[in-house]
């Protein structure tokens, strides 16, 4: 193991943040469900991209969420906020997040469209 | 924007020409329930990919502290948690997400049920016990949920009515026999415990 975290699988799950320099997300952290996709931006920084960040922007070219970004790149959940919030700051990835009303629950006329959504599974 | 529901970022495409980039909407519905009780088997009957593993590094940082140096020395908690995808249409997609139903995880139900649009209990009736914590947990949250009997060959070992009363749910929470290995019994749950959130939010 080193200390870089080249070693993803192993480093994420010894030292999880070691990747994001010790940050951890902030009090307003993404859901897990958040979906990310690339922008044109993301597409043309990739070349100046650090490792982890570069990933993300490249496995973002079609929308995925943030529990999907840490699965597929065996990132811990929190050190994949990280990095999303890091590359939405610099427009790099577009985000969207759950819609909810002022319980925090999804309003009817979303649940309206899960439910057409699931009728014509 | 015409969809008006996800978030939509307009950037400058190649030759100064507005590009638009609508990404989907995501929902969200968690099932809980005892260990292996089939809580993977049920995201893996709808899910379109295969169920993904996702791990959750709770850090639990002692109140007063905040040396930001110590970050390896706080005491972290790693919580493997499966999860699935089912698109709804071009602009909506629906995560199921499995969550251990012991009461030692409560402390990351939290995070986890803000806005989803509700939860399905999953219970073996030869141990009822296990669900308790989970259906504690939304009931007190007020998270609506669903109880789904996971029946293998249409079989379970109590009757729904009496499987009702040893949980103690109220009469308004809907009760399902469900096959978690069958995508049609999946689909049939989630679609009751959506229009139970329906009701609930006063539909």
């Amino acid at each position: 193991m080193t200390d870089h975290g080249w070693d993803r699988g192993v480093a994420a799950r010894v030292r999880p943040y070691a990747i994001t320099g010790g940050r951890t997300p902030s009090t307003s952290a993404l859901p897990y469900e958040t979906m990310i996709q690339t922008t044109v931006a993301g597409r043309r920084a990739l070349p100046r991209l650090v490792l982890e960040w570069r990933l993300v922007v490249e496995l973002c070219g079609r929308p995925l969420s943030v529990a999907e970004i840490s699965a597929h790149l065996k990132l811990a959940l929190g050190v994949a906020m990280v990095i999303v919030g890091d590359l939405k700051t610099e427009g790099l990835v577009a985000t969207s997040q759950p819609r909810t009303s002022r319980d925090d629950r999804p309003d009817i006329e979303l649940l309206e469209r899960v439910l057409d959504g699931l009728r014509q599974l | 924007m015409a969809s008006g529901n996800s978030e939509t970022t307009t950037l400058q495409g190649p030759g100064g020409s507005a590009t638009t980039l609508i990404v989907p909407l995501p929902v969200k519905v968690i099932v809980a329930g005892g260990f292996a009780v089939g809580k993977t088997t049920t995201v893996g009957a709808i899910s379109e990919i295969e169920p993904l593993t996702t791990e959750a590094v709770i850090t639990q940082v002692s109140a007063g502290v905040d040396d930001v140096t110590g970050a390896e020395d706080k005491r972290s908690t790693t919580v493997a948690m499966d999860f699935g995808r089912v698109g709804l249409g071009p602009e909506l997609v629906l995560y199921l997400f499995g969550t251990p139903g012991q009461e030692r995880f409560r402390f990351m139900w939290d995070d986890l049920v803000r806005g989803a649009v509700g939860a399905v209990v999953l219970v073996d009736t030869t141990r009822l016990a296990d669900c308790f914590p989970a259906i504690d947990y939304f009931e007190s949250r007020r998270v609506p949920f669903v109880v789904a009997l996971n029946c293998f060959h249409g079989q379970v070992a109590h009757a729904v009515e009496e499987v009702r009363e040893a949980l103690q749910v109220d009469v308004s929470v809907p009760m399902i026999l469900m096959d978690a290995r069958d995508r049609e019994s999946v689909r049939s749950t989630l679609i009751e415990l959506v229009r139970h959130a329906m009701a609930r939010a006063g539909g």
